[in-house]
């Protein structure tokens, strides 16, 4: 039997060693070569391209990073918290409403922050409505800024809060919210005494879900913040691209990945322990 | 005192109680006995406030409940599961309810129920490293701890392996008498409901069947159904007969006994059954001495006293 299940996991694991593991090893190799003349890497090994890290301009880019997916973690869960409550009590429309936090995702990303482009520049639905209205003379700044940013992010990510709180909020004993009830608990306590605490492993969840990908978001940052809202992804684009350092790119990479797993298992354990 | 008048739950697609009244005294161990889907779990969760009354009224000492939400009623449910929360430790259970309705003596107050019902020793362990029997324990100590006007207890001894059950009904019994909080009861085993009640109402479909003492449901059941619900019966020629009513002999009584022949015998410990096959074709149970010299294929006379028959209008 152990032997069955590990030939059944044998084409995923496969796939994940080739496309993910490997690709990180390259790029972890690649993080500590000189920069070629024309982009690629050369001999000798250096561990320059992480002492350059240090400098306080890529630190305030993390911290700004790591702010931004924060914020956007944060809106995300006390969005999608309330959102899976109702789904999950919507009885027999469930599937309907499931389907719909899905919907975005049969369009590309790419071309729905197209269409937020159109809806926020000045010449755009909104300020266009608005100035049609009286409402505003002069078209508001709601285009390339860091709150266009974190709009994008939690307009894209949302779902992935919404999903893991939903499942724990599906599989949740309903006889935990009535017996709450029948020990005196008001609504409002049952909300934050028993149902928060129970979700707490699918709110753990959609955070990493959604904080992850923000983390490393270049395309979200690059088509709404304009060039005045740079984060790591953008730093890493542009090492791959513009800058030709793919030394550098690729040990900001191996940084952000790190951040990433530590912050990962830090909620992991943190919300263990709260089990 | 709690009073239940005319109560009725009609959902979607069924009437689960319909005009079901029934009063419980201060006190009584009362029990709602029938077949899964008779409508007794849906009249405790009406009584404690889970579900709404399509018609008829709840009153508790005097004061009527049933348009109160559950929060606001004086009654704790033991549910079937026990509904333990799973995050909290044993004593975060029991504090539960002390936390909504601040009271001077909630510390003492916890630490005599655990005392109750012996989980002192064990109030910081989580409901998943428990046993069956101790979690049922702390569903009982987390509603009793409010000292509820009626404790409302939905199978609590379903879930226990056999061997325990017993040992934990007398617990049960035990503790209300200690406590002196009413108990609303619900079971579908007869054996459970007769051991431990003052009363028993017999529900069927729906409706409450016959309500009375266990002896009173036992000897004098106003219908067939309750009859055969409590305890063992024999239907011969329309007429019911309790095994342990029925004699048996070997030569024919001269007061119009019935001939036929022992099927099996069936050892039980205090005593044997046998089963006979009458010579009409019907087939009746006697209960004998465990040492009776009757034996299987034996030919035999049963023969009962009338006054021990039950009839009923069929």
């Amino acid at each position: 039997m152990t032997r069955l299940r590990s030939i059944f996991a044998m084409p995923a694991a496969v796939l994940m060693l080739v496309t993910i593991a490997v690709p990180a090893g390259i790029v972890g190799v690649y993080s500590v070569l000189s920069r070629g003349a024309y982009g690629g890497v050369e001999l000798p090994w250096t561990l320059e391209n992480y002492t350059r890290l240090i400098d306080p301009l890529y630190g305030g880019i993390f911290l700004r990073s790591i702010a931004l997916a924060g914020a956007a973690t944060a809106l995300c869960i006390l969005l999608g918290f309330p959102l899976a409550l109702f789904i999950a009590r919507s009885g027999t429309r469930k599937n309907l409403y499931l389907s719909l936090v899905i919907l975005p995702f049969w369009t590309s990303f790419l071309i729905r922050l197209y269409a937020w482009m159109f809806l926020l520049r000045d010449t755009g639905l909104i300020n266009t409505v608005l100035q049609w209205l009286g409402v505003i003379h002069q078209p508001l700044p709601l285009l390339y800024n860091t709150g266009a940013v974190l709009l994008g992010l939690v307009y894209g990510f949302l779902p992935f809060a919404v999903l893991p709180i939903y499942a724990t909020l599906e599989k949740l004993d309903k006889n935990l919210l009535e017996a709450a009830a029948d020990l005196g608990a008001r609504p409002i306590a049952v909300l934050t005494r028993v149902t928060l605490p129970l979700c707490a492993p699918g709110i753990a969840a959609g955070a990493i879900l959604v904080f992850v990908p923000s983390l490393g978001t270049y395309i979200t940052s690059d088509l709404l913040g304009g060039s005045k809202t740079i984060l790591i992804g953008n730093l890493v684009q542009n090492q791959f691209t513009t800058a030709r350092d793919w030394p550098f790119g690729a040990a900001v990479s191996i940084v952000l990945m790190i951040v990433a797993v530590f912050l990962m298992f830090t909620v992991r354990r943190r919300g263990e322990e709260l089990l | 005192m709690l009073e239940v008048r005319g109560l009725s739950k009609q959902f979607a697609t069924h009437r689960a109680v319909h005009d079901v009244s029934l009063s419980v005294e201060r006190g009584a161990f009362f029990s709602l006995l029938g077949p899964s889907g008779c409508g007794k779990t849906t009249t405790l969760r009406l009584i404690a406030g889970f579900e709404t009354p399509s018609g008829g009224e709840i009153w508790l000492n005097g004061s009527r409940i049933d348009g109160l939400p559950p929060f606001r009623r004086n009654v704790n449910t033991v549910f079937q599961s026990y509904a333990l929360f799973p995050h909290l430790t044993v004593l975060g259970n029991v504090e539960f309810g002390l936390q909504h309705a601040p009271v001077a003596d909630a510390a003492r107050r916890v630490r005599q129920v655990l005392e109750q019902v012996q989980m002192s020793d064990k109030q910081s362990r989580k409901p998943s490293e428990l046993s069956g029997g101790e979690r049922q324990r702390v569903a009982l100590a987390r509603a009793l701890v409010l000292a509820p006007d009626v404790l409302l207890l939905d199978e609590p001894l379903s879930a226990l392996d056999p061997q325990l059950r017993k040992q934990v009904r007398a617990e049960l019994k035990a503790l209300q008498r200690q406590t002196g909080v009413t108990f609303l009861f619900v079971t579908h085993d007869q054996e459970e409901a007769l051991a431990l009640s003052d009363r028993i109402a017999v529900m069927r479909g729906g409706e409450i069947e016959q309500a009375g003492t266990p002896e009173e449901l036992y000897q004098k059941p106003e219908t067939r159904f309750v009859a055969s619900f409590l305890g063992e019966m024999n239907w011969v020629s329309g007429v019911g007969i309790r095994p342990e009513s029925v004699c048996v002999a070997r030569d024919p009584g001269s007061n119009g006994s019935l001939p036929g022949r022992i099927a099996h015998t069936t050892f039980l410990g205090p005593h044997r059954l046998l089963t006979i096959q009458l010579e009409g074709g019907e087939v009746v149970t006697a209960q004998t001495a465990a040492n009776t010299a009757f034996n299987a294929a034996e030919s035999v006379h049963v023969y009962w006293d009338p006054s021990h028959e039950l009839r009923f209008p069929s």
